[in-house]
């Protein structure tokens, strides 16, 4: 389970990322809200997803909302998940949101974060509000019914609680050395 | 017909894709014993030469061949006919393996 509570503050993070710089959660503090997606490359339920996270950032970017992605996998093992395929994937997907190398894992293991992809939203205030997966449906698109993702955010954006709080994560685990 | 599901614990996807091998193998009018493997290390996946989770292998064939040579227990990508990535094989590929293998058996008859 997470060690991360809805109405718990954000860890702050500064990690390496695909562009060359390293990003802060101090950078995002202006942010009406902020998303760290615990994410990778190998994983098929983030590349099943990971469209809809791009299109999820474009629709909500003019709403002044910040996606931060975040690998801690064991490249090591997991070759696929390595730095310099995960700036391949990000420039094959055009990725319009930082996507970050936790290397020492020490990230993912203080916001506990168990599965890829694993969504913590915060507010303005950093504050966590929603945590867990980004629809009911890994496998197809058309076929969501749940959008606790975006419904959150639509929450967070207008200052009232999500009506989902928490999900439980779906996916792959995360590859810890 | 031999029939092996590997699979890994921590996939999720597994028990739905074996739900959906046995509805193949029902559609299709074939019984068999589907011999199902947990496979949740290294160790096991290089044995197995095991691709991910779930992996489906008909007659010793995987329903989805690939070139890859990457042993691990981890969950699979499947590429859909849309060109989409699933972690589950579709059933129209799980039915083209079976009926494969069931025109193999027929012509080594």
């Amino acid at each position: 389970m997470s060690k991360l509570k809805i109405g718990d503050e954000a860890i702050s993070f500064n990690l390496p990322g695909v562009d060359g710089t390293n990003h802060a959660l101090s950078e995002y503090s202006g942010k009406a809200a902020v998303a760290v997606i615990f994410s990778c490359n190998h994983c098929p339920y983030v590349r099943a997803w990971e469209d809809r996270m791009v299109q999820i950032q474009a629709d909500y970017a003019p709403r002044d909302v910040q996606l931060v992605a975040i690998n801690a996998n064991d490249a090591s093992k997991y070759p696929e998940d390595s730095f310099s395929k995960m700036k391949e994937r990000a420039r094959e997907k055009h990725f319009n949101f930082p996507y970050l190398r936790d290397e020492s894992q020490e990230v993912a293991r203080a916001y506990g974060a168990e599965r890829t992809p694993e969504v913590f939203l915060f507010d303005k205030a950093h504050t966590l509000r929603y945590h867990g997966v980004i629809d009911d449906n890994y496998d197809d698109p058309a076929a969501v019914k749940a959008k606790y993702f975006r419904d959150a955010l639509d929450a967070v954006l207008t200052g009232t609680q999500p009506a989902t709080t928490e999900t439980k994560p779906v996916g792959c685990t995360i590859k810890w050395k | 017909m031999k029939i092996r599901f590997l699979y890994t614990q921590d996939c999720p996807s597994h028990e739905e894709a074996l739900r959906r091998l046995k509805d193949a193998l029902k559609q299709e009018d074939v019984t068999a014993d589907i011999d199902i493997v947990r496979v949740d290390t290294f160790e096991e996946a290089e044995r197995e030469h095991y691709l991910g989770s779930p992996t489906i292998l008909i007659d010793g064939r995987d329903i989805s061949p690939t070139q890859d040579s990457h042993y691990a227990p981890a969950c699979r990508a499947y590429r859909l006919e849309d060109g989409r990535i699933s972690p589950l094989p579709p059933m129209s590929m799980i039915l083209k393996a079976i009926r494969s293998a069931k025109e193999n058996l027929k012509s080594n008859r």
